[in-house]
């Protein structure tokens, strides 16, 4: 028991702060992912057929190319041009982008699940077409979206760890340098496990609360 | 002094499919024209291009000796800006048939939200606003309740409040009961006709041919895109010239 203890005691500091490096890129990416993801698809509904070609274009690259891949391409692509990014910002850079592109069909689809006449009532009130969205149409939209972008929040926790293959100093990359120095393979793996677990555990818990709410709401 | 309201040679194309033919149309302050027909007769469609809720194809609106929804410029004609627009129609208030209240807010909200945000009212004078115009439609006693927790009737009257709350020159009734199980229709009727009684100038849209009859001092036998006969209620409703009007009535009558 002392050993297990004395190995928690040497392993767990550097794992938990990795955690937070763990965490920190989770929200970051997921702040710019939501911006992104909003912004891309109030947009699309402008009906600018060339935006939206470009939009649609953006979305399908980034849905069916691995994150593993954008990743590598952000942070050994972009000093070719000049531009020598430290790992953190490309990580947040790489899975941001890729959640915009997720997170914009999301959206999308929860705006055009309104029904019209929610719309239109707000029209004939006198809203503008902006008033209509920000009052009436987003708030309806926010609360449908709130489970799957919910889901995908725990996803992009989980899927954090790509990111140590680009050498961001998160959860996986401390696991795989103690892993060099220790040997402690099973034992490391398993307290990054567990790391994760109760990080992750609560957030979906909240996510299946709301997914109740909503079904009440409806 | 200009008409409230005054419809002239309105057409209305959906992609080909010729809906409204030239339909003309006054309303004098204070008055109540209802407007009925068989249904895909454009009278709906009549409706919502009062309020430019869809763009004419052809022909002019004006409220209040005002062109609605256009800009005039020499001999041309240009749809307004949206925010323009909005001005323009937060001076005539609609009810749907499919009520549309806002989901997220409870009734009071509903009606309240637009006399703040459209015309920056405070909160408290918008929810005494509000409260007045509940109220009036009988649904004080809801006032905190969100829409899915109310009937169908009560909806529509919550949102007869939102639409009298923009104190509108024209109330425009977009078949107001035909959602509504047969129960319910009456108390949403009620209301209307209080309304009317008041003097709100309206038009109403609806099935409802004997209610028509006795709220309305005008009205309009839309069939095909035009208009086949219009007059006081007991002249067209009580004594139809036209065969195709005679047809409509009997067969709604018969019910």
């Amino acid at each position: 028991m002392d050993v297990i203890l004395g190995k928690i005691a040497t392993l767990g500091p550097p794992l938990l702060l990795g955690a937070v490096t763990t965490v920190t890129i989770t929200l970051v990416s997921l702040i710019i992912a939501i911006i992104l993801g909003l912004t891309l698809a109030l947009i699309q509904r402008a009906r600018i057929t060339w935006l939206n070609w470009i939009i649609a274009a953006y979305i399908e690259l980034f849905r069916n190319t691995p994150v593993l891949a954008q990743l590598f391409i952000i942070y050994f692509g972009l000093p070719y041009l000049g531009y020598k990014i430290p790992s953190f910002l490309a990580a947040v850079i790489g899975l941001g982008l890729n959640g915009g592109a997720v997170l914009a069909e999301v959206f999308r689809a929860g705006i055009a699940a309104i029904h019209v006449g929610q719309r239109e009532a707000s029209l004939s009130v006198g809203m503008t077409p902006w008033m209509a969205m920000r009052y009436i149409i987003l708030p309806q939209t926010w609360r449908m979206t709130l489970p799957p972008t919910g889901n995908y929040a725990i996803a992009l926790f989980k899927d954090t760890a790509v990111v140590s293959a680009i050498a961001a100093p998160e959860i996986m990359f401390y696991a795989r340098t103690l892993v060099a120095s220790t040997f402690e393979t099973a034992f490391i793996y398993l307290l990054v496990a567990l790391i994760y677990f109760v990080l992750a555990f609560p957030m979906a818990r909240l996510v299946d609360r709301l997914e109740r709410q909503q079904r009440a709401w409806l | 002094m200009a008409a409230l309201l005054r419809v002239d040679d309105l057409y209305k194309d959906f992609a080909g499919l010729k809906v409204l033919k030239g339909v003309s149309m006054t309303l004098e302050r204070g008055h109540k024209t209802a407007i009925i027909g068989p249904s895909g007769c454009g009278k709906s469609t009549l409706l919502r291009c009062i309020n430019y809720m869809e763009t004419p194809t052809a022909g002019h609106i004006h409220l209040d000796g005002e062109l609605f929804g256009e800009t005039q410029n020499g001999g041309k004609y240009q749809r307004m800006s949206e925010k323009q627009l909005a001005r323009q129609r937060s001076q005539v208030g609609m009810v749907f048939q499919g009520f549309y209240l806002w989901p997220h807010l409870n009734a009071r909200d509903n009606v309240a939200i637009a006399p703040m945000k459209v015309r920056g009212m405070e909160k408290r004078a918008a929810y005494e606003l509000a409260d007045a115009m509940l109220e009036k439609v009988h649904m004080s006693h809801k006032r905190d309740e969100f829409p899915e927790r109310l009937s169908g009737g009560q909806q529509q009257r919550v949102a007869i409040a939102r639409a009298l709350a923009q104190q509108p020159k024209l109330m425009l009734f977009d078949e107001p009961t035909s959602a509504l199980d047969p129960e319910l229709v009456g108390e949403v009727l009620k209301v209307i006709q209080e309304l009317a009684a008041e003097g709100i100038s309206m038009v109403l849209v609806t099935h409802e041919v004997r209610f028509a009859r006795q709220v309305a001092d005008h009205v309009i036998f839309l069939g095909d895109g035009v208009v086949v006969e219009e007059g006081a209620p007991d002249q067209v409703i009580g004594a139809p010239k036209h065969e195709r009007l005679r047809s409509f009535l009997k067969q709604i009558l018969e019910h």
